[in-house]
């Protein structure tokens, strides 16, 4: 007999090593999330994905399932704290949604449209940033960061690179490349490495695609963020 | 990237790197070693120290880039740094760092344009009993004021080497004014060791187990329970380890002695004057769980005591306390390795110091799994307090029963209080468990108390309504940290103080203390300038609920402590200053011309709107 854990009150199987993220999605069970990807080791750093476990917060994407955990997800206080968190997101950076390529793919909008926000709510920091345009196929433009460090992961744990990395401390985090330029052109990243395709936002793009999709056929003008990532999105 | 112009850095480099072996887990000494050197790490340090540890650049760009006193831009050739805590600043430590800024023509966070000086503030350097204090190229200054800082002005503006300035600077004392077991009753070194080979390493435990000891870094946590979790880590994965054969090389022993904690300098005494008891608590914890190396994780503010325990470490090898066949004991190896920190709070939590132990970024990790499973090298790993393994060394010498005797039946031994404030005797306190406020504020000569900061920033806002409270964990629980206001103190300065701590520390992993911290600092800056209205401070309890509750670690959790402390206990003090409307924009519209009269060097009535 498999063990299970209830997620707001629905029995949710799960085997040995699975978090609760994980056995949430096999389920098909919805939990916001932008740090993780099932393809790369958790991160825990977004703080979106939080559930509450025998009444203390978790966060879902790191923390194994146990037989019995009784876990809340989809309430009201948890939604408004993500929601919260998302608008920290969007203020800390500098996201102009109109005028980005990823509109409509963008996870972090998804999420946003997901939670309900309708304003950034707390005052912007406009903080001044690097875009990087030196490599011949990708654009970085760190205006649209959110640290979820995806794609430092795929670059060490998938492409096998180290294109990617953190420095800076606190709100004075930064996104580095591995280059003594500083600049992704001088790094041996490829298009065609994981870490291009990971990034839930604007913020690693390739260069040349512009709007071949047009705005309004996009992935999040048809499916929620919920349908997506749980397997109800679109049927190839 | 611009990159500033650096000789030639290989020569300076090579030696560097072979006295650290070329090991990546010493990154973090490496480029200590380099900033002091070229006052800088330059870029092109960073290009050849990846090659020759075979890391990748952006790791050792990430390490350079998130310690304190790590800088990736130049900083002057003589750079001091002003201790920033809340008792320095009390003691007028903005007057004097404005004070050497003018003197030696240099603005604050600038370097001079010869690149001699630059002045700045730092988070607490653990001198508060005797402030105002700094750093100089790391090493620590005291009793600040302004006939010192015209010297110091003279040495620099002579360009003294720091190693021959007067010793007189960099005094410092222990200021020990109340003595209990802990610190007045001597061990003789060794003695707690043959105390543990004599009963062995099973009934130590046990003694541990009834002393009823709980960690002094702050969490509480039963140290005998933390121990035999380590233990059983390792048999755990072999399946027949048992606890008596010691010095198995894969577990390890860790002395936090990061003390970051603004208001906390008792384990600083600790090491400057009880350091064998230190390192002999260590190696009962290593026999006990089966450790075979130790690291005490120093912080970088106390760098001053590195050579003088490096000695002790030294002496203690040569008695057969450290090092192979301890005491004659077959089977019994363990010797200790002092690692240095460089600017940042965050290191002491116990993970993200593991982090910073391996030479990476001090991010703590998620858990589970814990350290006693899975820390150093993932391997079983022990981290307390220096506190903690002091008192572990008298436990094991005097028994468990004795220390269980003292304190109260949930707290039992005794406490280390590092008092300093609106006190006439600064210094660190020893108390049975149970004492209250008002003992200690009696015994300490305090003037007209009206709050108390237990436990620094990230503890608990006191106010004199409470001051028959104890210490205790069922209580106060307290890493140490005693700090006294009086009634002519403005509460609000304290907690502004404590907020900008927070945001400059937050490591910046996680999004609600990253962003949260960030935000709570803006908006009690914004009521600071006078635009706050009752709206910021319904912002601020919420800011502080998703603080505590959505936060990764212990920093991100308690930030929000004594902003929500404050309201609850003094809310005049935020009420006072408050612009009285509904709402005010956070925009400032005078502030944004002050970079036009700055440029223009006007300050004039028609220059401010
Ligand atoms: C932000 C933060 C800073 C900390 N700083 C220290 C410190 O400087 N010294 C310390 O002993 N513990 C500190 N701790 C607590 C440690 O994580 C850990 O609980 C402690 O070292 C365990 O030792 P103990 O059981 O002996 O108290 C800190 C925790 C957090 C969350
Ligand atoms: S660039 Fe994208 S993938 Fe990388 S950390 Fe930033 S948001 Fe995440
Ligand atoms: S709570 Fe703060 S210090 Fe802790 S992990 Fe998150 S950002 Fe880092
Ligand atoms: S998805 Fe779990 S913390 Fe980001």
């Amino acid at each position: 007999m498999s063990k299970t854990i209830s997620i707001d009150g629905q029995s949710v199987p799960f085997e040995e090593g699975q978090t609760i993220m994980d056995a949430a999605l096999a389920a098909g069970v919805y939990i916001p999330h932008l740090c993780h990807n099932p393809e790369f080791t958790p991160h825990g750093s977004c703080k979106l994905c939080t559930v509450k476990v025998n009444g203390r917060n978790v966060a879902s994407c790191t923390m194994p399932a146990v037989e019995g955990q009784e876990v809340l997800n989809d309430t009201e206080e948890l939604n408004a704290d993500r929601l919260a968190l998302t608008q920290m997101l969007f203020v800390e950076g500098n996201h102009l949604c109109p005028a980005c390529e990823k509109s409509g793919n963008c996870q972090l909008q998804a999420v946003a449209y997901y939670l309900g926000m309708m304003s950034p709510h707390y005052n912007h920091f406009y903080p001044q940033r690097e875009v990087d345009a030196s490599h011949p196929d990708v654009i970085l433009d760190r205006n649209r960061c959110i640290y979820c460090e995806l794609c430092v992961r795929a670059s060490r744990d998938a492409d096998g690179k180290c294109v990617f990395g953190m420095s800076g401390r606190g709100i004075g985090s930064s996104l580095v490349v591995n280059s003594a330029s500083g600049r992704l052109g001088d790094t041996n990243l490829a298009v065609t490495d994981k870490a291009v395709q990971v990034c839930p936002t604007g913020a690693i793009l390739i260069k040349g695609k512009g709007f071949t999709v047009p705005i309004g056929r996009r992935i999040f003008d048809h499916y929620t963020i919920k349908q997506i990532q749980t397997g109800g999105g679109p049927h190839e | 990237m611009d990159r500033p112009e650096t000789p030639d850095i290989a020569p300076l480099l090579t030696p560097i790197l072979a006295h650290h072996g070329h090991d990546a887990s010493k990154l973090l000494q490496i480029l200590r070693d380099v900033q002091d050197a070229c006052h800088i790490i330059p870029a092109g340090a960073i290009d050849l120290i990846a090659v020759h540890l075979g890391v990748p650049r952006v790791n050792v760009e990430g390490v350079a880039g998130f310690y304190s006193f790590l800088s990736t831009r130049p900083v002057g050739e003589y750079q001091v740094l002003f201790s920033g805590n809340i008792t320095d600043q009390m003691l007028g430590q903005d007057d004097l760092m404005q004070y050497l800024c003018n003197k030696l023509w240099v603005e604050s966070g600038k370097v001079s344009e010869d690149g001699l000086v630059s002045i700045a503030g730092t988070s607490c350097t653990g001198m508060c009993d005797q402030g105002p204090a700094a750093l100089v190229n790391g090493w620590a200054l005291t009793n600040l004021d302004r006939n010192r800082l015209d010297l110091i002005g003279e040495l620099i503006r002579s360009r003294k080497p720091v190693a021959e300035w007067p010793p007189m600077l960099f005094e410092t004392v222990d200021n020990i004014r109340r003595a209990d077991v802990l610190l007045g009753e001597a061990l003789a070194p060794g003695d707690a060791i043959r105390a543990v080979l004599a009963r062995g390493a099973r009934k130590t435990l046990a003694e541990m187990d009834n002393s009823n000891l709980r960690g002094r870094g702050g969490a509480g946590f039963k140290t005998a329970s933390k121990w035999s979790f380590c233990h059983a880590a390792i048999v755990e994965e072999e399946g027949h380890v048992i606890c008596d054969i010691g010095g198995h090389p894969e577990r390890f022993i860790v002395c936090n002695a990061d003390e970051g904690e603004p208001g906390t300098f008792k384990d600083r005494v600790l090491l400057n004057s009880y350091a064998d008891l230190v390192f002999e608590g260590m190696t009962v914890g290593a026999r006990v769980v089966g450790a075979g190396k130790g690291f005490l994780y120093l912080r970088g503010e106390y760098r001053y005591l590195l050579g003088q325990l490096e000695g002790v470490l030294k002496r203690r090898r040569e008695a057969g306390l450290l090092g192979d066949n301890i005491l004659g004991q077959a089977d019994f190896n363990f010797d200790i390795e002092i690692h240095l920190g460089a600017g940042a709070y965050i290191c002491g939590e116990e993970s993200a110091l593991i982090e910073s132990l391996e030479g990476k970024r001090g991010r703590p990790r998620n858990r589970p799994p814990f350290p006693v499973t899975h820390g150093y090298q993932g391997r079983p790993t022990v981290v307390d307090n220096v506190e903690t393994f002091a008192c572990a060394a008298k436990i094991a010498a005097q028994g468990g029963a004795w220390f269980a005797a003292l304190g109260t039946a949930q707290s039992t031994g005794t406490k280390l209080l590092s008092v300093s404030g609106d006190v006439s005797r600064p210094g660190i306190y020893e108390y049975p468990f149970g004492v209250t406020v008002r003992q200690v504020l009696a015994d300490c000569g305090a003037e007209d108390p009206y709050a108390v900061q237990i436990s620094g920033p990230s503890g608990t806002t006191i106010s004199w309504k409470e001051f028959d409270r104890r210490i205790a964990f069922e209580d106060l629980p307290t890493a140490g940290a005693f700090m006294v206001f009086k009634r002519k103190r403005d509460v609000f300065d304290a907690v502004r103080n404590f907020t900008h701590f927070f945001a400059h520390e937050s490591c910046g992993f996680c999004t609600p203390c990253r962003v949260g911290t960030a935000l709570q600092q803006k908006i009690i800056d914004k009521i600071h300038s006078g635009h706050g209205t009752p709206s910021d401070l319904e912002e601020l309890k919420r800011l502080g609920h998703l603080l505590k509750t959505m936060s990764h670690c212990g920093l991100g959790s308690s930030a929000a402590n004594p902003v929500l402390d404050a309201l609850a206990k003094f809310p005049d003090a935020f009420e006072r200053k408050l612009a009285g409307l509904a709402f005010e924009p956070a925009f400032d519209l005078d502030g944004a011309l002050e970079t036009a009269r700055k440029i223009t060097g006007r300050d004039d009535e028609w220059a401010h709107l």
